[in-house]
């Protein structure tokens, strides 16, 4: 069999993608013969159920896990086997924070650009930069018990955006706030990426959350299959998008 | 009768904070001092000497080098000791922590060493090796590595994963990721460490000077015993005591800086 002609804009890309847990006899399919294109630029949502296999994608995008069968590559590149050569070409915003207590704020920030071997001044500048920009002046040397748990989430945010990566990935990172301050991070992410020219891969479970962030939405099926795929802009008119919003919502229902 | 209004109380000075601080601080040692104190009134000298006495023989001791020169020899061997052990230590809790198959075959050698007593180790070391200053070390390190090595084992598996997790997405090189992740991550098991294993260090090289040694606490307690001088033995053990108790007040300078990132709650446990 022939690999499928590749295309030279896609920065992320599923080749007949499958992941197993577990017993080899009896696995767990995570993921089932996934084929999948993100283009340069674009903003996708990953929508789905729990459990079924947005993190095991987004793991295999971060590098942190290798597929049982297929190919995964970034920018033409394999994530997991050629994990340092991402140095600074991905950034990931997790879940929860995840934010070093032992280090202030802007300390937090300037991890991944500690990474790259940036001077010490072009650390500090650029971690202070991002943090004002999220609305933290003031906050700089606070450690991460002194603060909120939105702004924790926008330190984190500022740490990812200040490596300058080509590639955002986020993992429900607004799932564990209230709704009001979610909506209001998750307009700011996404004005952000759109500023700055990145591409996103967002993980949710939430509709919402999907319309607010992606330009094209992804839901997906268990096993991790893709079961629509939805391209937005700002043609598409509120009709369609409420007809589409149900069809999501039948389809992740059943 | 009048009520006074709670808001009213005057919040006390952080003078007498500190003082009331220092007062329970010091209040266990004032009991055992008077207990003590009352008991040499009514006993011979030689089996509760007055702490007067002891004082001065503690002052002596502290102002006479060729006497004072055996206390640092005894602080200069726990020292000595500790840094070989935690160094040795760490190296095989990194190997244990890697690699399952040494896991599988240090950890039942090193439980197998933590059930032979000091002692033990003291009749090991006079049997198999000349130098003085070699066997207390080795005694040293053979009694202390085993809970040194387990320590750090237990704090590099303890690590957060989610945190490791992040650090690892920027794809760190190993060494900025032992500077950033790991390091910080173990200080507080290993200062504990540190402080756990100073008292059984402390406990241990008396032990080893006793038997073989020509100086140090240890050795002066064995000459004490013979000249049947119960005051030169506390004065001595309380030479021992002062230092343990610098380095645990060192210890915990060193921990109060490292962890002013911790939130402090108001309600205690």
């Amino acid at each position: 069999m022939t690999a499928p002609e590749i295309a030279e804009e896609a920065e992320i890309r599923f080749e007949n993608v499958s992941k197993h847990f577990g017993n080899p006899a009896a696995p767990f399919v995570a993921v089932d013969e996934l084929d999948l294109e993100i283009d340069k630029g674009q903003m996708v949502a990953l929508l789905g159920k729990t459990g079924c296999g947005k993190s095991t994608m987004f793991n295999m995008i971060a590098g942190l896990s290798a597929p049982t069968s297929g190919r995964v590559t970034l920018m033409g590149h394999d994530p997991f086997k050629e994990f340092d050569w991402f140095r600074g070409k991905i950034a990931i915003v997790f879940q929860n924070d995840r934010l070093l207590p032992w280090r202030t704020a802007v300390k937090n920030v300037e991890l991944g650009l500690e990474m790259l071997e940036t001077t010490k001044e072009e650390r500090r500048e650029r971690a202070i930069y991002w943090l004002h920009k999220l609305g933290l002046a003031g906050h700089e040397d606070d450690y991460p018990h002194a603060l909120s748990g939105g702004m924790r989430q926008r330190v984190s945010i500022a740490r990812a955006f200040a490596t300058n990566a080509e590639l955002l990935l986020c993992d429900e990172p607004f799932s564990a706030l209230d709704e009001i301050t979610s909506k209001r991070l998750r307009m700011e992410f996404a004005r952000l990426v759109r500023e700055n020219g990145k591409t996103a891969v967002f993980i949710t479970h939430s509709i919402n959350e999907a319309f607010d962030i992606g330009d094209r939405i992804v839901v997906l099926k268990r096993p991790a299959q893709i079961a629509h795929d939805i391209r937005l802009d700002a043609a598409t008119s509120d009709e369609e998008k409420e007809a589409i919003r149900r069809m999501i919502h039948d389809s992740l229902s059943q | 009768m009048s009520v006074q209004d709670p808001s009213l109380v005057p919040f006390p000075s952080p003078g007498s904070l500190v003082a009331r601080r220092v007062l329970r601080a010091v209040m266990p040692f004032v009991v055992i001092a008077a207990a003590w104190q009352v008991a040499s009134q009514f006993f011979p000298g030689y089996l509760f000497p007055s702490l007067v006495d002891v004082f001065w023989r503690v002052l002596e001791i502290f102002t006479s080098w060729s006497a004072f020169s055996n206390v640092l020899a005894t602080a200069m061997r726990i020292l000595g000791g500790l840094a070989g052990a935690f160094v040795i230590g760490a190296v095989l809790g990194f190997m244990i922590v890697q690699s399952k198959m040494i896991d599988r075959f240090l950890s039942p050698i090193l439980i197998f060493f933590q059930g032979i007593p000091a002692l033990s180790w003291v009749v090991f070391a006079i049997i198999w090796f000349h130098g003085t200053e070699f066997r207390i070390l080795f005694i040293m390190i053979v009694t202390t590595l085993p809970a040194f090595t387990f320590q750090v084992v237990g704090a590099l598996r303890g690590m957060s994963k989610d945190l490791l997790e992040m650090v690892m997405s920027f794809r760190p090189k190993r060494m900025k990721f032992y500077k950033v992740m790991v390091l910080p991550s173990v200080l507080p098991e290993i200062l504990t460490a540190w402080k756990v294993n100073l008292g059984n260090a402390s406990r241990v090289v008396v032990v080893a000077e006793l038997v073989g040694s020509s100086g140090g606490v240890g050795y002066q307690l064995l000459q004490q015993q013979q000249l049947f001088d119960m005051t030169g033995a506390l004065a001595w053990t309380l030479q021992l005591v002062f230092f343990v108790l610098l380095f645990q007040w060192i210890l915990t300078l060193i921990e109060t800086a490292a962890f002013r990132y911790r939130a402090v709650s108001e309600r205690n446990l």
